[in-house]
């Protein structure tokens, strides 16, 4: 097989600046945009660099590419508001990575905020009733990512047999690393009972097996490996990268038992990247439902099709185990504004940093994030490391 | 909720009116296909016709859904189901003559095509299963 021209790239950037915004939750007191620029102005703050040293500005979601640098006084010479969901941020630090080998800029900030609780300052963005959203899916009942993510759950179960106890072992292992996170929204401790007796929502989905709606902002700062080593943290270094899309409506998803768009993403990201899935101390999987890492331990090669189910059960994967996923609590207790991706890659910095106090994996050399868009419908993935190697 | 169709999409929505599924074929490569759209989405052929169909499927996949979205009338859970219809397009669609409940429902089972009346001018296809 050729050699993946993708692999030069390994080691080129590096996230040298990670921030959230100064608060969490439910913030009716706040704006996206505000979520945004305290988010920005933490990241920068972290790397030690001032507005004046951005060059890119990268950006999704409601908030488009021209607003966010006007908000944060940045005049940017490249902008990038690609919006694929939930993992833009994901597809942003590829981009950002091409765009900083190709010598068009040299440090990029990446800025999530999002007032997915509080809708305040957030433009409304309805599919009009002349789309085909609305004519061929809203028009039955399609309540958005609760009942698009369940419809795939529901294939699963059938084609193999994974249990809704299995996803209820996610939420549950999920919680507890939420307890060890002062800043998650949901800390108190769940049993695999709770979750199956919570209320219904979707059937297979009860109320804990979905994320939470909150408000919140979170922001990284990128630059070449080589600038990197003169900044105030230790940089994390990006070694691999995957995008994909496969459809947008998921009545158009190619497979309803599979990840299409996970599997291309986290093939590319561990080509690149040049590891094994055993040189992986951590993941960060993106977990809107507790289906959906479930889905991508498959996509992304932990375990055969099929055997996500099994292979994330027993608590493996919540502190002490040897599976450690969602450190800070993920999208399921931790936050999740709508566009969860972002807290995705701030966790796994900061647990490759060893910034992590409770909650922190002992000796985490490289993580894995990995994240989800629309509904099934697109999926990012990064390989990160502490050493280039 | 309403229907406003663009001009790709009016012919299905005019035969769902007359009580009649169509879809569209392509003429080059013989894929049947669903949304509507004046191209072949696999082999980007723009030779394409409507096509009726025999309005018999199997359910792919569903949820039950508890949380109506605003603007849906339902006071019910209400079964969400994709149905792959014989001539192979998957579509979105709701389940309906069976009760909602996942022990009376299952992947793979028959289905076929039953219109109800949206409005005076639009009905949706809806799916129930085949005894």
């Amino acid at each position: 097989m050729m050699r993946d021209p993708k692999v030069r790239l390994r080691g080129a950037i590096a996230i040298v600046g990670a921030g959230e915004s100064d608060e969490l939750g439910r913030l009716p007191h706040k704006s996206a945009l505000t979520l945004h620029m305290e988010a920005a102005h933490n990241a920068l703050a972290d790397a030690g660099l001032r507005k004046e040293d951005v060059d890119a500005v990268f950006t999704a979601g409601r908030n488009m590419a021209n607003e966010v640098p006007e908000y944060l006084g940045i005049r940017p010479r490249y902008v990038d508001g690609t919006q694929m969901g939930g993992c833009s941020f994901m597809a942003h630090v590829e981009h950002a990575m091409a765009g900083i080998a190709a010598g068009l800029f040299e440090v990029a900030l990446i800025t999530h905020g999002e007032s997915g609780y509080s809708r305040v300052g957030m433009p409304a963005t309805r599919w009009g009733e002349d789309s085909n959203n609305a004519q061929f899916e809203l028009i039955y009942g399609h309540a958005g990512p609760t009942t698009g993510y369940g419809l795939v759950a529901t294939r699963h179960m059938h084609v193999y047999g994974t249990t809704k106890e299995q996803m209820a072992e996610v939420a549950v292992a999920t919680r507890k690393w939420a307890a060890l996170n002062p800043r998650a929204f949901m800390r108190e401790p769940i049993t695999i009972e709770d979750v199956l007796t919570s209320r219904l929502i979707a059937w297979p989905f009860n109320l804990l097996d979905c994320c939470l709606v909150t408000d919140g902002g979170g922001a990284i700062v990128v630059t070449s490996a080589e600038r990197a080593k003169d900044l105030r943290k230790q940089p994390v270094y990006v070694l691999g990268t995957g995008e994909a899309v496969s459809h947008q409506m998921v009545s158009q998803m190619p497979n309803f038992d599979r990840w299409d768009a996970a599997i291309v993403s986290g093939a590319r990201a561990f080509a690149m990247a040049g590891v094994s899935h055993r040189d992986i101390d951590l993941c960060e999987l993106y977990d809107a439902f507790t289906i959906v890492p479930i889905l991508a331990v498959e996509a992304l090669g932990f375990c055969k099709p099929g055997e996500g189910g099994p292979f994330l059960s027993g608590q493996r994967t919540a502190p002490g185990g040897d599976f450690p996923m969602n450190t800070n609590g993920g999208g399921l207790s931790y936050t999740h504004t709508g566009m969860y991706g972002m807290f995705a890659i701030v966790e796994a910095v900061r647990q490759l940093r060893g910034e992590c106090g409770a909650r922190q994996v002992p000796n985490a050399k490289i993580a894995l994030c990995h994240g989800t868009g629309g509904t099934w419908s697109s999926a990012a993935t990064l390989i990160l490391g502490t050493e280039i190697p | 909720m309403a229907i406003k169709p663009t001009p790709e999409t009016r012919p299905f929505w005019e035969a769902a009116k007359r009580r009649e599924l169509r879809v569209q074929r392509c003429q080059d490569c013989g894929c049947h296909y669903f949304y509507p759209r004046p191209m072949c989405p696999y082999c980007l052929s723009r030779n394409v016709a409507w096509v009726t169909c025999s309005g018999r499927g199997r359910l792919h996949t569903f949820v039950i859904n508890y949380r109506p979205p605003r603007h849906f009338p339902a006071q019910e859970p209400y079964i969400l189901g994709i149905v792959e219809l014989e001539e192979g397009p998957r579509l979105m669609t709701n389940i309906v003559g069976v009760e909602p409940d996942p022990k009376a429902v299952r992947c793979d089972m028959p289905v076929e095509v039953v219109f109800e009346d949206l409005d005076e001018q639009f009905a949706l296809p809806k799916f129930r299963p085949i005894s």
